[in-house]
């Protein structure tokens, strides 16, 4: 049910937006802890050892690949095009499984390497920040797979692409936060 | 129309209308504010006189740590939200806030946060380390039992409310205007919660992190302000102060909106410099941000650091200044009319000038050094939190209540209790500059009779139980008014904003028909017809839900894994959590 809004934008985006701007901080906080206790941490493992730079290009790619299935995800949901809405939802999930497929793999072989939250700082920040990043895609893959399952039971069409649209917004965010780790943390070692 | 069930216990427990919900944060946030208050009680009479042994020191650490804890997350913020959630859809000329369900969510994530924390009494294991948390006392090896864990782990349910509840807000407030009610024409109480809320959603998630941090710290042996592994105490002082100075705003800006819609009212004037009352507020929510590091210049961080923070601090007092001088001039030749309502704003503008200077003093890092830790920063921020913010919401709610019941309170019994809490907070606070100045720290249970500071802390005692009878006054006086008080009618004060419209209370579903905004001060300077007629059954009021309440219990269940040992609760809150957010969504509901 829409309603004339103040502003002419949609509530929940509006909402979503506010509630992006919250995130900002959240990762803002976890991204500043991480940068300042670099170089810091007594006893190694250190980041250089151990981040593994060719591996999580990969992973980074897969997700850079979902955001455009998201796009892909959308449009096909504005134009009432549910057979490839349904195909690009479920890659956006699939991208999203993949990712954090390689994020348990990369967890597991840090542990295997004497890594842990315990271990030394690097550890304690690189494991909170990127573990929050890893929670935040589960929760779009949750949140895809319902709504693929709300296309697959025809609830869904043009018109509540508002739904796709917001569920967008939250996957792109992820994305670009995603960027800024992989830039901050692997790549300016 | 399918009208929600209106009475018994079910209706409360699913309400999604905002003015229940307010009047469901007004009366835990007064209930909390008793406890403080207690607790206040007590930690004064402990020190009425030098060698005091009423309780001991791990009591008294318990006391004033849940003092400052509740008094701010359970008591003064949640009224706030009570007047958020009463009043500004009411000012905007909306049926409801934009989330109806989110907003009873907050509110039960809310109580029940405050609950959990205050379950640590019966264990015997209240927070104990400051409402300020600084590690390396609370790490794990020096509070290593559960006390600090409810603290944490309440701090975060609490914060899930306040974020939820400040996205609803600012949507409301931006979305939900009726026509013609520009942003330039919003009553400056809506203006201030906008601001209020943007700062509750960028400081919030900032002490967040440092909760976390503390928590794996506690719980899983992290080493985040654990200096041996290379970590650094000071992080924590930074996030929760990059927080902690936002919230002190957080707490003044809706008092500050209060004051600016009561001296107009009551001067019968248009609030004098509306453009720069706004703008001023708008700029202390920018400024709030730039300023946290005065509460570390004993840490020492550096000549340029302490500059930098000095001079932001000294900065940031001119809008403050500015809005002191608006409030004044709006005073200035109008039909005064002294209300309880009246002498709380008044008596807030006086109290908030002391507390401010003495927050000016503090500004200089010199002087700082001075009086850190001492009971004269005591003094200055309970000029501020309650010369400031409780008075403003006292006379908020001799201002509003009249429009949530339908009942004025008493003016007699108000100005029994505005007259006790006036002279009981000088008497109480007063001293502590002194005190404090003569070198008594804060936090300490007891003192030497050999300091010569009895007969001080006396004074102060007794005027703690001064604002205790005051405290009384108000509380005969909410009650006794709910049977007994004069009809208000819809507009007892000849009030300027669109709430005075509407009856008092109001119905369910607020206005009869959205009404059209021309100016600023709709009802004075328009010739306000009477409302036109509607047709009642047309307007639509959602039902109630389980959803929210469901939703917010997974939240202490999921905290209680971590006092309790047991891993399975994590699972059991967290599937408690997602049901409702699932049923939630799939049910059937229109604004
Ligand atoms: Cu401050």
């Amino acid at each position: 049910m829409t309603h004339a809004t103040s502003m002419g934008l949609d509530s929940r985006k509006l909402a979503f937006w506010t509630f992006i701007g919250s995130e900002c901080l959240l990762f803002g906080s976890l991204i500043s802890t991480y940068l300042v206790y670099k170089g810091q941490s007594v006893v190694g493992p250190y980041p250089h050892e151990i981040l593994n730079i060719p591996v999580t290009s990969l992973s980074t790619f897969d997700l850079l690949a979902s955001s455009l299935w998201m796009v892909l995800a959308l449009a096909a949901v504005q134009r009432g095009d549910m057979k490839w809405a349904k195909i690009w939802l479920l890659g956006v999930a699939i991208g999203g499984l993949i990712f954090l497929g390689f994020q348990v793999y990369e967890f597991t072989s840090f542990v295997h390497e004497g890594l842990t939250l315990q271990r030394n700082l690097f550890g304690a920040s690189f494991f909170l920040l990127t573990g929050t990043h890893g929670a935040h895609v589960a929760v779009g893959v949750i949140w895809m797979l319902t709504l693929w399952v709300q296309a697959l039971r025809g609830r869904l069409g043009p018109q509540n692409a508002i739904t796709v649209e917001i569920a967008g917004l939250y996957w792109h965010f992820v994305d670009v936060v995603w960027i800024i780790i992989f830039t901050l943390v692997y790549l300016l070692q | 129309m399918s009208n929600p069930p209106s009475t018994g216990l079910r209706s409360w427990l699913t309400t999604t209308d905002h003015k229940r919900i307010g009047t469901l944060y007004f009366w835990t946030a007064f209930a909390f504010f008793l406890i403080g208050g207690l607790e206040a009680l007590i930690i004064r009479a402990q020190l009425a006189q030098p060698d005091g042994s009423l309780v001991s020191a791990d009591t008294y650490n318990q006391l004033f740590t849940m003092h400052g804890t509740t008094m701010v997350f359970l008591a003064l913020m949640p009224m706030t939200a009570a007047f958020f959630n009463w009043i500004v859809p009411l000012q905007i000329g909306a049926r409801d806030v934009v989330f109806p369900r989110l907003n009873a969510f907050s509110y039960w994530v809310f109580l029940l946060g405050g609950l959990f924390m205050n379950a640590s009494f019966l264990i015997g294991a209240a927070p104990d380390g400051g409402w300020f948390g600084y590690v390396n006392l609370t790490g794990p090896q020096y509070s290593p039992g559960l006390n600090i864990d409810f603290w944490v782990l309440g701090l975060q349910i609490l914060g899930v409310a306040s974020l939820a509840a400040g996205f609803n807000f600012i949507v409301t407030i931006l979305n939900l205007r009726a026509p013609g009610l520009t942003m330039m024409r919003l009553p400056v109480f809506s203006w201030m919660t906008l601001v209020t809320q943007f700062l509750v959603i960028t400081a919030f998630p900032v002490i967040t992190v440092a909760l976390v941090f503390l928590l794996f710290d506690r719980t899983f042996g992290t080493n985040f302000y654990v200096p041996a592994a290379g970590g650094d105490p000071v992080l924590w002082q930074h996030l929760f102060w990059i927080f902690g100075h936002p919230e002190v705003y957080i707490l003044i800006l809706p008092a500050m909106g209060i004051v600016s819609e009561v001296l107009p009212t009551f001067s019968r004037k248009p609030l004098f410099g509306y453009t720069v009352v706004v703008y001023s507020g708008v700029l202390i929510g920018f400024m709030g941000w730039g300023v946290w590091s005065h509460h570390m210049f004993s840490v020492g961080l550096g000549p340029i650091a302490d500059s930098f923070f000095a001079a932001a601090t000294m900065l940031i007092a001119i809008p403050t200044g500015v809005k002191i001088f608006n409030w004044i001039a709006t005073l200035w030749g109008g039909q005064i009319r002294f209300t309880t309502a009246m002498k709380f704003a008044v008596g807030f503008i006086a109290m908030f000038i002391i507390g401010g200077l003495s927050g000016v003093s503090h500004a200089s890092p010199p002087s700082d050094l001075q009086q850190t830790d001492t009971y004269y920063v005591v003094a200055h921020f309970h000029y501020v939190l309650f010369g400031g913010t409780v008075l403003g919401l006292f006379a908020g709610m001799y201002y509003w209540i009249p429009k949530m019941t339908g009942r004025l309170l008493s003016e007699r019994l108000g100005s029994w209790h505005f007259w006790l809490t006036f002279i009981g907070m000088n008497l109480t606070f007063f001293p502590m500059h002194f005190i404090g100045l003569l070198g008594m720290p804060r936090r300490i249970y007891t003192y030497a009779p050999e300091l010569g500071l009895g007969t001080m802390n006396l004074v102060s005692t007794i005027g703690a139980f001064v604002i205790g009878l005051g405290t009384l006054a108000l509380v005969i006086n909410v009650l006794w008014s709910r049977r007994h008080g004069e009809p208000a009618g819809p507009d007892p004060w000849g009030g300027a904003t669109l709430e005075w419209s509407i009856p008092s209370p109001p119905p369910p579903h607020n206005f009869d028909v959205i009404p059209t905004v021309t100016s600023r001060l709709p009802r004075w300077t328009t010739e306000h017809p009477a409302a036109p007629s509607a047709p009642g059954s047309a307007v639509h009021v959602p039902p109630g839900s389980w959803w929210p309440l469901v939703a917010a219990a997974g939240l202490p269940i999921m905290a209680s894994a971590v006092v309790t040992k047991l891993l399975a609760l994590v699972f059991l809150g967290a599937a408690v959590l997602v049901f409702g957010i699932y049923r939630w969504a799939y049910e059937p509901f229109e604004v």
